[in-house]
């Protein structure tokens, strides 16, 4: 779960962390009466979970509170690749003498959490990362303690330097600390600016929470911003599915992941388009294959369906069921192809031959059969 | 033969009296896997179609004998279930449960491997060694016995490739499912070095998808340490890219991580990549033929 600047930066300044002082607004009268409470210059942030809103115009300074207004009245609104721009953040404008990178994420293959710091901070740090490799700093934090003086305080510092060490060592702390007891999959400070007093600020943040642990944390539930997923999206998770939409046809419901996308990649293969991901899990019961399918008839222009279940920890019979189920009680306008195997198959096959629904066996003979029934029903698809 | 697991394995089931850990016990025995009995707090001294339920894993494994566990049980249970499999010392651990926060998959997979046990998973389908014994959920009926190893990132993608190797007539030694999730207990590597080492192996099939770099590095292994030839698919070609982590992610993987990148790996290591599950099979039998005169007598 992603959060908005505003939000991150309320947690790091929760963890001891300096931030600038700042508010979030809405409306530019809102983002006035805030700017003339912080005083002058203030900057102006579009709050998008999208990168790349500084290079779109949607970071901006202003030096009194006529400019605050007219600046937030030009953000607001403003379409960021795509979203629509509606808070800023309305924040003390930090006087820059250095920007340093300092992050916390999960490092895979390493099974840690890594630090990574860096004396170039700034927007630019990835193609350094390409370009410059020794001018990043990386150390993973011990499993059980996190950051541990001896080991990672001195490699810390040859990012931030000897006048730095202190400040940054415990901008570090605090940053694991939030990291820990949240359950975060990314803290980063990027810019963690240097001010012209010698003070370290995070003058951006981003924090993201991992979505497994929010059963123990329910209250950051409320922070979710609609923007992270779309409606069917949402729709989908709060049903126990994993759904992203795409711009095909042919409407997919598979059971794994991988396996959703080589269903996705083989119809492709052949010729067609797939309208969505969709994931309905293991441990399936009927009513998720009814959601699937509600989520899925909803896609414009969807010429054909294809259901593809090779049943391990999902069992072929209650897919069966949750198709005969959804027969009864949807209106499906397209073609439906079935693909049905595994655990539980005689039963499942057997409930489908008693509602008159036919099943493949065979992975690439049913693809095959979807995108030629897609290609006849091409055109007087879902509306 | 085969790696890991063998019809001498004794298999507890933590969860048992859930409705997954049940069911599977029931599978996994029918198979003819030993499942030698069952893990749940508070129904120790119950039974599931005879395999006797115990409070503990300690108790489990002193009075059975176990060298193996399965677990089933929730994912906000499973950390502590991993700890208490790990302090009974069970030199293999498979973890079905899906769902688990990731940063105690950090602490647990370290805890683990300093108590010198393996893991598989978690969200993992399990192993099977075809005809002696499967721990996990992968409907045994797909598989044969025979010599190729099988490793995959996904589930039921994993089924696909191997029921197109069965039908194709190719048999497996140990067809495993390493997880899904970010931070998991045995790498592709891992398992290509022990197939590698198995005399009865002859040749491996490896099933990746997009993100993390274990294909990159399972290429890089490839081609410095195995002779053994290796077959690849690839799945995620056609979705849309990973959401973004910051930039973070992007510094840590590298520009690893996509369909693209890890194909091209694969192919400079000179392992062939299917373009369909499907063409699998046909890929490995003419590599198998290519190796078999002279040069190799029985791996």
């Amino acid at each position: 779960m992603k959060l908005h600047e505003f939000q991150a930066k309320g947690f790091l300044r929760e963890y001891g962390i300096p931030v600038p002082e700042g508010r979030p607004a809405s409306t530019p009268q809102e983002a006035r009466a805030i700017a003339a409470s912080i005083g002058f210059p203030v900057m102006v942030k579009a709050q998008v979970l999208v990168g790349g809103r500084g290079k779109a115009g949607g970071v901006k300074m202003a030096k009194s509170a006529d400019e605050a207004e007219a600046r937030a009245r030009d953000i607001l609104g403003m379409k960021i690749k795509g979203i629509e721009v509606q808070r800023v953040l309305m924040a003390a404008a930090v006087d820059i003498a250095a920007e340093f990178y300092v992050s916390l994420a999960v490092d895979r293959s390493g099974k840690t959490v890594q630090c990574i710091a860096s004396a170039s901070g700034g927007m630019d740090i990835e193609e350094i990362a390409a370009t410059q490799p020794d001018r990043i700093i990386r150390f993973p934090l011990d499993p059980e303690n996190g950051p541990v003086a001896a080991s990672h305080q001195g490699k810390l510092a040859s990012a931030f330097g000897r006048e730095l060490s202190d400040q940054a060592w415990a901008i570090l702390q605090g940053m694991y600390r939030l990291f820990s007891e949240k359950d975060c999959s990314l803290v980063e400070i990027n810019p963690c600016a240097k001010t012209q007093q010698g003070k370290l600020i995070a003058a951006d943040a981003k924090v993201i929470f991992d979505d497994n642990a929010l059963f123990r944390h329910p209250e950051l539930e409320n922070l979710r911003s609609p923007e992270e997923y779309g409606a069917d999206e949402m729709d989908a998770r709060s049903n126990g599915l994993s759904y992203v939409g795409l711009d095909g046809t042919i409407g997919c419901i598979v059971n794994g992941a991988g396996l959703s996308m080589a269903t996705m990649d083989l119809i492709k293969y052949f010729g067609g388009s797939p309208a969505n991901f969709l994931d309905v899990g293991g441990s399936s019961n009927p009513e998720k294959v009814l959601n699937a399918l509600r989520i899925i008839l909803k896609h414009r222009g969807l010429t054909a369906i294809l259901i593809n279940i090779f049943g391990g920890i999902t069992r072929c019979d209650d897919i069966a069921r949750g198709i005969v189920m959804a027969r009864e009680r949807l209106s499906i306008p397209v073609p439906l192809v079935i693909r049905l195997i595994g655990t539980n198959e005689a039963e499942g096959r057997a409930i489908l031959k008693g509602a008159g629904i036919d099943a493949y066996e065979d992975l690439t003979e049913a693809v095959q059969g979807v995108v030629a029934r897609a290609r006849s029903t091409d055109g007087k698809g879902t509306a | 033969m085969s790696i890991l697991l063998n019809a001498e394995t004794q298999v507890i089931v933590q969860g048992i009296t859930g409705r997954d850990g049940s069911f599977h016990a029931r599978s996994m025995r029918d198979y003819g896997t030993k499942v030698v009995g069952g893990v749940t707090p508070g129904k120790g001294g119950e039974n599931v179609d005879g395999i006797p339920v115990f409070n503990t894993v300690a108790e489990a494994v002193q009075r059975t004998g176990a060298d193996c566990t399965v677990i089933f049980v929730p994912a906000r249970f499973a950390g502590a279930a991993l700890r208490e499999a790990a302090d009974a010392r069970i030199p293999l651990i498979v973890c079905i449960t899906e769902g688990i926060p990731v940063l105690d998959m950090i602490r647990d997979t370290h805890y683990l491997s300093e108590r010198g046990c393996r893991l598989i998973g978690p969200n993992c389908p399990g192993l099977v060694s075809p005809g002696a014994a499967k721990v996990g959920i992968m409907p045994g009926r797909i598989h044969t016995p025979g010599g190729i190893g099988v490793i995959s990132r996904s589930g039921t993608l994993t089924y696909e490739v191997v029921w197109a190797l069965t039908r194709a007539g190719i048999g497996q030694s140990t067809c495993i499912g390493v997880g899904g999730d970010p931070v998991i207990g045995t790498s592709f590597v891992e398992l290509l070095a022990l197939f590698e080492a198995d005399p009865n192996t002859t040749g491996v099939a490896l099933i990746g998808e997009i993100g993390g770099d274990d294909e990159e590095r399972a290429a890089e292994y490839i081609s410095k340490s195995m002779k053994k030839p290796v077959v690849s698919f690839i799945s995620g070609r056609t979705a849309p890219p990973e959401k973004r982590m910051g930039h973070a992610g992007a510094i840590i993987s590298g520009g690893k991580g996509t369909a693209e990148a890890k194909v091209a790996a694969l192919r400079q290591a000179g392992v062939p990549v299917a373009d369909r599950p499907d063409e699998v099979p046909g890929l490995l039998s003419s590599r198998l033929a290519a190796q078999a005169p002279g040069s190799r007598k029985g791996g």
